[in-house]
């Protein structure tokens, strides 16, 4: 079997994902173009080696519909045989992506893959794509359809975190991220957007708020609750945990992951495909999976995909340096670490989507991008890359060093 | 034709009045051949170029109660069976069937000539399935005036394009989906507001308004039939509709725990259906009909929520050869909540009625009850304002029992103390005449045993409500061996003025619904022992099916009240006694805590302000530690609630307490509330087959105690194979009258 190497990865910053966002005026082809450009010009790369574009997107509909992805290879000038295809698992597409390249790149089939994700949320809004899960019956009553801040809520509940609990972990993740970008941890990464002229339209993250502290946390309502008691789905949560009495609400935006724009692309291939293009392996991926877990809790998927992982690869904790894990909300990072009893300066040491935010079809290559600089500056080897996912799944990523 | 269910009536402007009136009815049915009637009259209509438009209208109060049950039990029944059990299960045929009834309709719609439904009095169910098809609706402006769609509290739903029409009509999509869902009965102008009528006039230019609608020109091609009609537009598809809709199915989940499949079959007809040409949603609708018709559930809904209950409303048990009894006088004696509710209900039926308590205030109290009560039944539009006003001039209170002289019957409903029911008993036996007949309200103290204070003991019966009584539709009859026929006759007559359910069952203690429902709080202190978590329990027992959990029930019955009867149990039986539910936790609750429920704000529960109530943390003190969650098996607990009240239900008939499986399934929904997907305690067991439920009997047994024993007549029936609705068959089912 041939081994996945990651050469490169880029990530554009996240604009606030509103109308009033600094990339709101970008359309989301040409946002993932923009990554595509930068791995081209970065690596002085041969685009006729690229076999095919994956991107993660999970609003694929009106401008970011029909295939995203080859789109993107059009306007970016990539060669013409470099195919383009859009992924879609939800908040993990974008290591998704990675995953299925990496697959293709072992299994002999393709040489060289970027796999990404894009996703202008300030253009095409979350959840605008629909879908069965929620409104046909068929599919929302066996799932036990809620949405995902109930589910996060419930998490909270159930595992016993507080609003203390969640409010600090938020103030954490906005504290570290901030002293990334002081310390300049992800500058080699991070490009800035430009616009037609080449003028720089966001050269930064701009959802972080950095002077957040417990106080200012404190005054903000949970943003689940109308819906969990008016709208019913706090009775679908219990009917699903039944050893629950009620759901406490604690999650609101500032212990949730933000809403923003944003693409991410990371350069997959094989060592002789690399040894073609001049290029030097940074990483390899070892092992990788996905898992569909408890769909009430949703969000829990990363502790059941990290176990089978580990079964499959035959890994411990041990064997792990870093570890990334979206923070798609507070609870989720808490109850993993609680699973695992892990120390938390190995977990999203410089921050997360809390901070950041989390442009949901790109995210995960972003903490592929994230993590391998990290293990970089450390000097360390190995990382764990996961994502929680609606409708309840998990995917997981193992990467080494080389 | 053989039977004209209609009058036509051609006046000089070309208007066709087509007048709903079935021979020998009170109230107009669909079925086929009235259905093929107006089909047939359309058809001649529409060809007949004098005619300039129809009007469709009912010569009966009601416009038209829906459709005729038989048709449905054709469809649910095969050879007296039902059809999940049959091999005819999913024959070919079903579906044509099914399709009959819209298709009919779809005919009126799709005729050419315009249709105008004038409707006055109760429009329910398929009636309005029909004026939706009707091409303009004009309704009078009366309270009787009032629509309905009571096909989910049956087992059934709203099949012959109700839903479809009216959603892709109205503006106001959550009001329409409730209406659909059967949350409420609607008047004419509510109907008008969710664009369900057009016009609402009063009663008396119904006709004129129709036809006067005629002459201005009534579209004759409905939105969805014409030609380049756009791509049918499903509003629950996206944004805030969407949003709605996953909330109504949340809802729907949060308040029948996905136990019925006529809702999951109702609610995705309707999604699945607004995306389709409309033809193709009838369909779709007539598929989903199909599915529902070959499931358990509804068999077992339709029949007892619907069939065994009319039977038993029209007098099924009711003694042979006894005269009609009309009761105009009623003394209750007590004006607590069952007194006043009692009180109510009897005045509503134009009764008059005295109440009697033991000081003036406390019979006052009583009355302001009922007024509370008459308020909320105006309030879900059971009644109206004059309607009101006479019912309360009808109950007279007081403290002097001189005023029972006139009383044809006397029911007591005072505290559950032997003491003081043999007092009123016997100073009201002063005052009544010979023949009257005097009831107790018992719940759970043998009727031969309270008849011995009473003079005439044949004059002597039990009639015995449920709480709240305004609203509860069942009244549980008790006769001892004393009481004679006519006694029993005059307690039917009595609920059946009261248009209540009635069931009649041989004396003994806690009767049937009672010594029922004990097995189910019995079974959850069981589980409180077993080490489970009391809210493990409550959730289990909501997700039985059972209306509340057993603390909640605990607590709304009140926890002293339940000691009462487990004390004055212990006086009457002695040694024999051994209560259900645990005699030291009712003591140490009530004696020791002081926690009487849910009227003193604490019990099982701690009560809040706002109506908010958690778990009393507490119980762990008494009857913990419990272990964790994870130990216990969901669907286990909710089977150990379902099969323990099965069981006593098939000890019951074993004894012969009670002689009519019909009423052992309708008084175990409408007396208690028992999981009413499953047709009540017997049906849950011939739905699961008398083996495969002996078996679970023996594995409950084997895991959590001799309780679980099957009895003798279960045990008999495995070995025959045989189910309760063989075996106890009152009669061939299908010959029995609707």
């Amino acid at each position: 079997m041939a081994h996945a190497y990651i050469f490169d990865h880029v990530r554009t910053p996240r604009g606030r994902g509103k109308p009033d966002g600094s990339l709101h005026s970008v359309p989301s082809v040409e946002l993932a173009a923009q990554v595509l450009r930068q791995l081209r010009q970065r690596n002085s790369l041969d685009t006729a080696l690229v076999d095919d574009v994956i991107l993660g997107c999970v609003d694929p509909i009106g401008e970011a519909g029909g295939d995203v992805a080859r789109a993107a290879t059009f306007s970016a000038g990539y060669a013409r045989s470099v195919a383009g295809v859009q992924v879609n698992r939800f908040c993990a597409s974008g290591l998704e992506a990675v995953n299925l390249a990496s697959a293709q790149v072992m299994a002999g089939q393709q040489q060289m893959i970027i796999a990404g994700g894009v996703e202008s949320m300030s253009r095409v809004g979350l959840l605008s794509s629909g879908g069965a899960w929620s409104i046909d019956p068929r599919v929302a009553i066996p799932s036990f359809f809620m949405p995902q801040g109930v589910s996060a809520d419930l998490i909270a509940t159930k595992y016993g975190f507080s609003r203390e609990d969640v409010d600090a972990y938020a103030v954490s993740s906005q504290k570290r991220a901030a002293k990334a970008w002081e310390n300049g941890y992800f500058k080699n990464s991070v490009f800035p957007v430009v616009d037609v002229t080449g003028q720089t339209l966001l050269d930064q993250d701009e959802h972080m708020r950095p002077q957040t502290t417990m106080d200012t946390l404190s005054g903000l309502r949970p943003a689940f609750e109308r819906m969990g008691v008016e709208g019913g789905f706090d009775a679908v949560a219990i009917q699903a945990h039944p050893e629950l009495e009620m759901i406490s609400h604690v999650h609101h935006a500032g212990n949730a992951s933000g809403i923003v724009d944003g693409a991410a692309g990371v350069l997959i291939g094989s060592r002789i495909a690399g040894r073609k293009a001049g290029l030097t392996p940074r990483a390899r991926i070892r092992s990788f999976s996905s898992i569909g877990s408890d769909p009430s809790l949703m969000l829990t998927g990363p502790v059941d995909v990290t176990q089978k992982l580990f079964e499959h690869a035959g890994l411990t904790w041990s064997d792990i340096d870093l570890i990334e894990i979206n923070e798609a909300f507070s609870s989720v990072v808490l109850r993993y670490m609680q699973a695992f009893d892990l120390d938390p300066e190995t977990v999203n040491v410089n921050g997360g989507a809390i901070a950041m935010g989390h442009p949901v079809g790109a995210t995960g290559a972003m903490l592929v991008g994230t993590v391998l600089d990290e293990l970089e500056r450390r000097d360390l080897s190995t990382a764990l890359v996961t994502l929680c996912v609606g409708a309840g799944m998990g995917t997981a990523t193992f990467i080494e060093r080389v | 034709m053989s039977q004209e269910y209609f009058t036509l009536d051609i006046d000089d402007d070309g208007h066709a009045i087509l007048t709903w009136d079935t021979p020998d009815q009170p109230v107009n049915l669909l079925g086929y051949a009235a259905l093929a009637e107006l089909n047939q009259h359309v058809r001649e209509l529409s060809n007949d170029d004098r005619v300039k438009g129809i009007v469709l209208t009912s010569a009966k109060p009601s416009f038209s109660t829906g459709v005729d049950m038989a048709l449905v039990r054709e469809l649910v029944f095969v050879d007296g069976k039902p059809r999940c059990l049959s091999k005819k299960k999913n024959d070919g045929a079903l579906f044509g069937e099914v399709c009959r009834l819209s298709a009919g309709l779809r005919e009126l719609e799709t005729c050419g000539k315009p249709i105008v439904a004038a409707i006055a009095g109760a429009t329910m169910a398929s009636a309005v399935d029909l004026v939706l098809s009707c091409h303009a609706r004009i309704a009078a402006d009366t309270f009787g005036t009032r629509f309905s769609h009571p096909e989910t509290r049956v087992g059934l739903f709203p099949g012959a394009g109700a839903a479809q029409r009216l959603l892709r009509m109205t503006s106001d999509q959550q009001g329409a989906l409730d209406f659909l869902m059967g949350a409420q009965e609607i008047s004419a102008r509510e109907a008008k507001s969710l664009g369900l009528v057009d016009e609402v006039v009063p009663a008396k230019r119904l006709l004129e308004a129709a036809k006067r609608r005629l002459s201005h020109g009534v579209e004759t091609l409905k939105a969805w039939d014409r030609p380049k009609a756009p791509r049918p537009f499903n509003p629950f598809m996206q944004g805030a509709g969407a949003a709605m809709w996953a909330s109504l199915i949340a809802k729907q989940r949060a308040k029948f725990y996905d136990n019925y499949p006529h809702l999951r079959a109702f609610l995705s007809s309707i999604y699945e259906g607004l995306s389709l040409p409309f033809d193709q949603a009838l369909q779709n609708d007539a598929r989903w009909m199909s599915y529902l018709m070959q499931q358990a559930e509804t068999a077992s809904m339709v029949r007892t929520l619907f069939f065994s209950r009319k039977q038993l409303q029209a007098g099924a048990r009711r003694p042979s050869g006894q005269r009609h009894n009309h009761i105009k006088r009623v003394g209750i004696l007590g004006a607590g909540h069952m007194g006043a509710g009692i009180a109510f209900i009897s005045a509503k039926a134009g009764m008059r009625v005295h109440m009697l308590d033991v000081d003036q205030a406390s019979a006052d109290a009583g009355k302001a009850r009922c007024e509370a009560m008459s308020r909320e039944a105006i309030e879900r539009g059971e009644l109206s304002q004059w309607q009101m006003d006479r019912l309360l001039a009808h109950i007279e209170t007081g403290i002097d029992y001189s005023v029972l002289t006139d009383c044809d019957l006397v029911i007591e409903a005072v505290v559950e103390d032997r003491k003081v029911k043999r007092l009123v008993t016997e100073k009201a036996a002063k005052h009544m005449k010979p023949r009257a007949t005097f009831a107790s309200d018992t719940s759970t103290l043998p009727i031969a045993s309270l008849s011995t204070y009473f003079p005439r003991p044949k004059n002597f019966v039990g009639l015995h409500f449920f709480t709240p009584a305004d609203q509860m539709q069942l009244v549980e009859i008790v006769r001892s061996k004393e009481t004679s026929p006519k006694t029993l006759s005059v307690a039917m007559d009595f609920v059946s003025a009261i248009e209540r359910t009635p069931i009649v069952v041989e004396d003994g203690r806690a009767f049937y619904t009672s010594r029922v429902i004990m097995t189910y709080a019995g079974e959850a202190a069981h589980m409180l022992r077993d080490g489970v978590p009391p809210t493990l329990i409550e959730n289990a027992g909501k997700a039985s099916g059972m209306p509340m959990g057993p603390f909640q029930l605990a607590d709304e019955v009140a926890l002293d009240h339940a000691l009462n009867i487990a004390k004055a149990a212990r006086q009457d039986l002695g040694k024999r006694f051994s209560s259900i539910i645990p005699h030291e936790l009712l003591e140490e609750m009530v004696v020791n805590r002081k926690r009487l429920g849910k009227k003193c704000g604490k019990g099982f529960y701690d009560y809040g302000e706002n109506g908010e109530r958690r778990l009393w943390s507490g119980i762990a003190d008494i009857c913990g530690p419990f272990r964790p969650a994870e130990d216990f098996d969901f669907e286990e607990l909710k089977q150990r609630f379902l099969v323990i009240q099965s069981l006593e239900t098939a000890r019951v008939i074993e004894e012969k307490r009670v002689t009519d499986i019909r009423e052992a399934d309708v008084g175990s929904i409408l007396g208690y509330g028992f999981a009413p997907f499953t047709g009540g305690t017997v049906s849950y067991i011939d739905a699961m087959g008398t083996p495969a439920f002996a078996d679970l009997c023996k594995t409950l047994q084997k895991r959590w105690g001799d309780r679980f024993k099957p009895t003798r007549l279960l045990r008999e029936m495995v070995r025959r194979d045989e189910r309760f609705y063989e075996r106890f068959a009152q009669q061939d089912f299908a010959d029995q009258p609707v």
